[in-house]
């Protein structure tokens, strides 16, 4: 695979940071998703961890001696053809303005109304370029500049866990009550991160997202079933 | 079991770190000066990762409801058993009803307490490193009930006599490489790096340690990408920021410099107005 020119890098005495093009786009992304499911498949007990970002990997190893050349040519051998195994997933969202403090703000900032919001927000498919920040924090791209909007300027204190809420050209929900900068447009009643699952996080990197409008009696509804773990987050794979 | 009778300032259970999950955007964690923490288990012959407590700046007070050994490291906070001085780096034999608090703080900012076999907090994603809304508790209360086991050894440890061991966290070098964005600063920006003395800052915690002084900064924000423990950012009011265990995953900072582990484990010893100066390896 020989798709891009990247820089490799030593990162402390563990890691190889490796870099594409300062870019952001899915062609990109999956390219370094390749590379991570690669070196994921090859199971080598020396690698402690893998980690990715928009134009990022970095791989750290259990000790000092890992090797440059190693990493670099184990990508050019990597065959373009491999599939990445991808999930698209359906987020219920509820964008009453009890849950989405800012949505006045922001129908005055972006003269739209909020029933034009919501529908442009709701529309869109949305790529899940990266996870930080907060345990669980997904960093969405894909969204209609129609809706962009600048992050507050002094952060709200406290956001609510679930709140969806939309920073610059993104979009994102927080998975746990936390300070917080973003512009509040609604509350998902599901836990994207919880540390009593299997998989404490359900999304990852790579994976889309659609969100879907709920009434308020759907997301009381659904809070309960999520409470009891009978709510199952519809997810279908693509092809 | 241990009761904590008072917790200190900021008293919390931790091993080497929670690992695999930081794709998902969880910390590493795990205990600040690592070198301490693995010294303090291997006095009484635990393994490297067994749960110690981590003591920040004024102990707690716990009461043993079990017989123990332990042994504390890092930081010199006068450790008392029943109201006397007892020696760092040593074993000690621990009795059910004993109490363990601690005095003036002399030198260092962290000590470690081991207990045989290790704290027996839950472990949540194969670490009981304590963190926020991972763990159920991010540090320790007074009331607290920690459960260890009942056992004592007196055979198989190991005491250090004379141990310079404050060599560890004295001096103002701490060790660093280039970062990833090193090369983006002016032949002056990379000198006043090296030249200038950095005072650490009030804000100082497990997260992250900020310095008072600034450094010109030009440079653009770069596209959200990824840190580790160690990470020195420059922010854009020029800042400089050093990542420590419970740094997030990722930022947006130019990274500039970058720790080695034996830099991290001394830094963790600094506190507000310790001067610190980089050295590159």
């Amino acid at each position: 695979m020989k798709t891009y020119t990247l820089k490799y890098k030593k990162f402390g005495e563990h890691s190889i940071l490796v870099e594409w093009p300062q870019i952001i786009n899915e062609k990109v992304l999956n390219n370094i998703l390749l590379f991570k499911s690669e070196l994921d498949k090859k199971n080598d007990v020396k690698i402690i961890s893998c980690k990715t970002s928009y134009n990022s990997l970095l791989v750290t190893y259990s000790d000092h001696n890992n090797k440059i050349s190693e990493l670099k040519s184990f990508y050019n051998e990597i065959k373009i053809s491999k599939k990445l195994d991808i999930d698209k997933w359906e987020i219920p969202v509820c964008y009453e303005t009890e849950f989405g403090n800012d949505l006045n703000l922001l129908e005055k900032n972006l003269s739209l109304s909020i029933n034009k919001i919501i529908s442009i927000h709701s529309a869109k498919q949305y790529t899940v370029y990266n996870i930080g920040f907060l345990p669980g924090f997904l960093y969405l791209g894909g969204m209609d500049e129609r809706i962009f909007h600048p992050r507050k300027e002094k952060p709200a204190m406290n956001v609510e866990k679930g709140s969806v809420g939309i920073g610059g050209s993104q979009t994102g929900i927080y998975p746990n009550n936390s300070p917080g900068g973003w512009q509040i447009i609604g509350k998902t009643p599901i836990d994207l991160f919880d540390i009593n699952r299997n998989k404490p996080c359900l999304v990852k990197p790579g994976d889309k997202i659609n969100f879907h409008s709920i009434s308020k009696k759907e997301f009381q509804l659904i809070t309960v079933q999520e409470k009891s773990g009978i709510y199952k987050l519809k997810k279908t794979i693509n092809d | 079991m241990i009761e904590v009778i008072k917790p200190g300032l900021y008293s919390s259970i931790q091993d080497k770190g929670r690992f695999g999950f930081e794709n998902y955007g969880v910390p590493i964690s795990g205990s600040m000066d690592q070198f301490s923490s693995i010294l303090s288990n291997k006095i009484i012959s635990n393994n490297d990762n067994d749960a110690v407590m981590e003591i920040t700046m004024i102990g707690p007070t716990l009461k043993f409801k079990t017989e123990t050994t332990i042994s504390i490291t890092g930081a010199d906070m006068s450790p008392l058993l029943n109201g006397e001085n007892i020696n760092l780096f040593k074993p000690h034999i621990i009795k059910n009803g004993d109490i363990l608090s601690f005095g003036k703080l002399k030198c260092g900012l962290r000590c470690y307490l081991s207990v045989l076999n290790g704290f027996k907090t839950k472990k949540i994603m194969n670490s009981r490193s304590m963190y926020a809304n991972i763990t159920k508790e991010f540090r320790i209360s007074k009331g607290d009930i920690l459960n260890l086991e009942s056992k004592i050894n007196s055979n198989n440890t190991i005491s250090l006599n004379d141990f310079e061991y404050e060599n560890h966290f004295k001096g103002p070098f701490i060790e660093v490489y280039k970062g990833p964005e090193y090369e983006k600063l002016s032949i002056k920006q990379q000198t006043n790096l090296f030249n200038k003395k950095f005072t650490v800052s009030n804000k100082n915690n497990r997260m992250a340690y900020q310095m008072n002084e600034t450094i010109e900064n030009n440079l653009d924000s770069i596209i959200t990408s990824l840190v580790i423990q160690g990470t020195v950012q420059l922010t854009p009011s020029g800042k400089i920021i050093v990542l420590m265990r419970d740094n997030q995953t990722c930022g947006g900072y130019p990274r500039i410099l970058q720790l080695n582990e034996s830099s991290i484990n001394k830094l963790s010893q600094k506190h507000m107005n310790d001067k610190i100066i980089f050295k590159l390896i």
